[in-house]
């Protein structure tokens, strides 16, 4: 298990972007091949590749599809390009590189669960991303490859490009619908589930840009090749997202299953500055953090989540051991207060608190019991907000005190940040 | 200020794209401030109009996301992200250089009336080339004190984004993969867009 370009595999071609050059590629081949076959025989395809959402929960895509009531229509899908996740970047790169294969991941998902109208909802952030994909979108149109009566097939779809305007509470399904329909991007109860009751109050598929990306070649090579790529329960590749503290910073294709040793140290070409790691954050700013000993982990799912993280939306932040993790987990709690809709007492309120609290850490001004206060009302918001935005708020900042309790009790004894160089001195 | 028959076609036109005219609430907020650099409470009250909805909801959405400007700023919008990735690798000091260049602070906009350096901001996604800025709708990524001199130089004689001719722009160099990373390439010709903001 290594590298395994598959999504990324034809990002080296000149002007990838360009509908005939992605054509060149093999491109909406996928979808010819789809169209082929019944919608019913797609989903469980999907089912069998075992292509799990690359958007951070892993739920099987094709399970997700199979739950849509039989008989409602209309349906609706929506591809979810919100990607906000503090970490990571690897939605953004696809969109950019080859929107024609996340239109083709879109067209291939729309044919299969017997919807005619598709949202691709993008961060309102990325622009050239947008461009890119409203340029594929016309290219598409004009090809015929969307329309009505797609490429003589009898079946009708259109793609609608909706651009957000900076929320990253609309990353979360049912606050993306909420959004979506107009409204402020305040999330929604669950159940109903989206599949029964989402947009418009109709059965609905939210789906990431990874996740259908993947979809081309599933068509393509069959659900036994994908489901032989990476691990049992984790089939196929990830683009993980590399960024802090290493040589080498960007997004990696990699098996799933491989070792993040192998990603950090010889992707990433290791620690900066011949430092030394100190920690290192899978999934993005929700999860936990991990630690040097926990390199030899595997990128997938399940094994993430047996070392006490989460592998979410693919992120990789690496720490060296000049890291003040008081500060790190400070600007995640910072981020989360910031992005909190307001909706619900526990997220809005405690996300406040703790933010005050690493502030007064940071500024020498915590007290002994903070601590443990901290960590109280991180207890007391996670598992009692109302959509996973506060839950994840209260991760990474709790795993933090787990492994570095030491450096909580340094930013007491000694009155402020023990890391801290001074911003003057740094840019003299 | 009442937008232009343009953009009241435009509105028209996205409100009947989608099931529902309220879904183009956002789209048309957009398109407003595409015209007229912010959002105006007169443009809120038009798109009401204009989609059959009170203004009252118009409002309640535009004042809930980030990027909807709600007064005039200078003719460039800049913001810098100090979430974990962009610290860990120098942020908060681009931060402190940016403003020491600007003699400017957060919210304020240059004397010459060319950048407002609008606030510091979460997470914009170009981790992989921190520490990072976005200028107008563009990042800026592996910033340095030399790299932001340049920019600086560059934003003082430009129009704004939306004044401008389209030109070509060079995009945000590519981020490193396994695969053989192509050169940087010339993005087609932007479209003038509106300044962005985040609280």
């Amino acid at each position: 298990m290594a590298i395994r370009p598959l999504l990324t595999k034809d990002f080296a071609t000149e002007n990838l972007e360009q509908l005939a050059v992605y054509e060149r590629t093999g491109g909406y081949s996928g979808f010819k091949q789809a169209l082929e076959m019944q919608p019913d025989a797609l989903v469980d395809m999907v089912k069998k590749s075992g292509l799990r959402g690359r958007g951070g929960a892993g739920f099987p895509t094709g399970n997700k599809w199979g739950f849509l009531p039989k008989g409602m229509y209309p349906r609706y899908l929506v591809c979810n390009a919100d990607e906000s996740e503090p970490g990571c970047f690897k939605d953004r790169y696809l969109m950019e590189e080859s929107p024609h294969q996340v239109l083709e991941g879109i067209l291939i998902a729309s044919y299969a669960i017997g919807c005619n109208l598709a949202f691709i909802y993008i961060r309102g952030e990325y622009l050239p991303q947008h461009e890119a994909l409203e340029k594929a979108i016309d290219e598409a149109r004009q090809a015929g490859y969307l329309g009505k009566n797609v490429l003589g097939k009898g079946y009708d779809i259109d793609v609608i490009l909706h651009r957000g305007a900076g929320a990253y509470i609309c990353g979360e399904e049912t606050a993306m619908l909420t959004s979506l329909e107009g409204y402020r991007g305040e999330p929604r109860l669950k159940p109903p589930f989206p599949a029964v009751k989402g947009l418009y109050g109709k059965p609905t598929v939210v789906n990431n840009v990874e996740t259908v990306c993947n979809l081309p070649h599933i068509v393509l090579n069959g659900a036994e090749w994908f489901a032989a790529i990476g691990t049992p329960t984790g089939s196929g590749t990830r683009l993980w997202c590399m960024s802090g503290h290493v040589n080498r910073p960007g997004n990696y294709e990699m098996e799933n299953g491989t070792p993040i040793r192998e990603l950090i140290e010889e992707h990433g070409g290791g620690v900066w500055k011949n430092r030394k790691l100190k920690a290192f954050q899978p999934g993005g700013a929700s999860m936990m953090v991990l630690l040097p000993q926990h390199l030899d982990v595997g990128l997938d799912f399940d094994a993430i989540a047996k070392a006490g993280s989460l592998a979410g939306a693919g992120a990789m932040v690496v720490m060296d051991e000049t890291t003040c993790m008081v500060d790190a987990a400070r600007r995640y709690v910072k981020f989360f207060e910031h992005e909190s809709c307001g909706k619900c007492t526990p997220c809005r309120e405690g996300t406040f608190w703790m933010a005050n609290l690493f502030d007064q850490f940071e500024a020498g001004e915590a007290k002994p019991g903070d601590i443990d206060l901290l960590l109280d009302i991180g207890y007391n918001i996670d598992g009692r907000s109302f959509c996973p935005l506060g839950d994840a708020s209260t991760w990474f900042p709790r795993s933090v005190i787990k492994f570095f309790r030491e450096e909580f009790q340094e930013h007491i004894s000694e009155r402020g940040c023990p890391f801290k160089k001074s911003v003057q001195e740094a840019v003299a | 200020m009442a937008l232009a028959k343009s953009t009241a076609e435009q509105i028209k036109d996205l409100a009947a794209r989608y099931p529902s005219s309220q879904s183009a609430i956002i789209p048309a907020l957009w398109a407003a401030q595409h015209e007229q650099g912010y959002v105006t409470d007169e443009a809120m009250h038009e798109i009401a109009e204009h989609l059959g909805l009170p203004p009252s909801l118009i409002e309640a959405t535009a004042s809930f996301y980030s990027m909807f400007l709600t007064r005039p700023e200078g003719r460039h919008d800049v913001v810098i992200c100090i979430n974990a990735p962009c610290m860990l690798r120098g942020a908060d000091e681009m931060v402190a250089y940016l403003e020491r260049q600007l003699g400017v602070r957060a919210g304020q906009t240059t004397k010459d009336g060319a950048i407002t350096w609008h606030s510091t901001i979460e997470c914009l996604g170009a981790c992989g080339g921190a520490p990072m800025m976005q200028v107008d709708h563009r990042f800026e990524e592996d910033l340095t004190p030399e790299r932001i001199d340049a920019i600086i130089e560059r934003l003082r004689e430009e129009p704004a984004p939306h004044a401008a001719e389209p030109k070509p722009e060079v995009a945000a160099a590519p981020a490193v993969t396994p695969a053989p990373v192509k050169p940087e390439k010339a993005r087609p010709a932007a479209r003038p867009r509106t300044k962005k903001v985040q609280n």
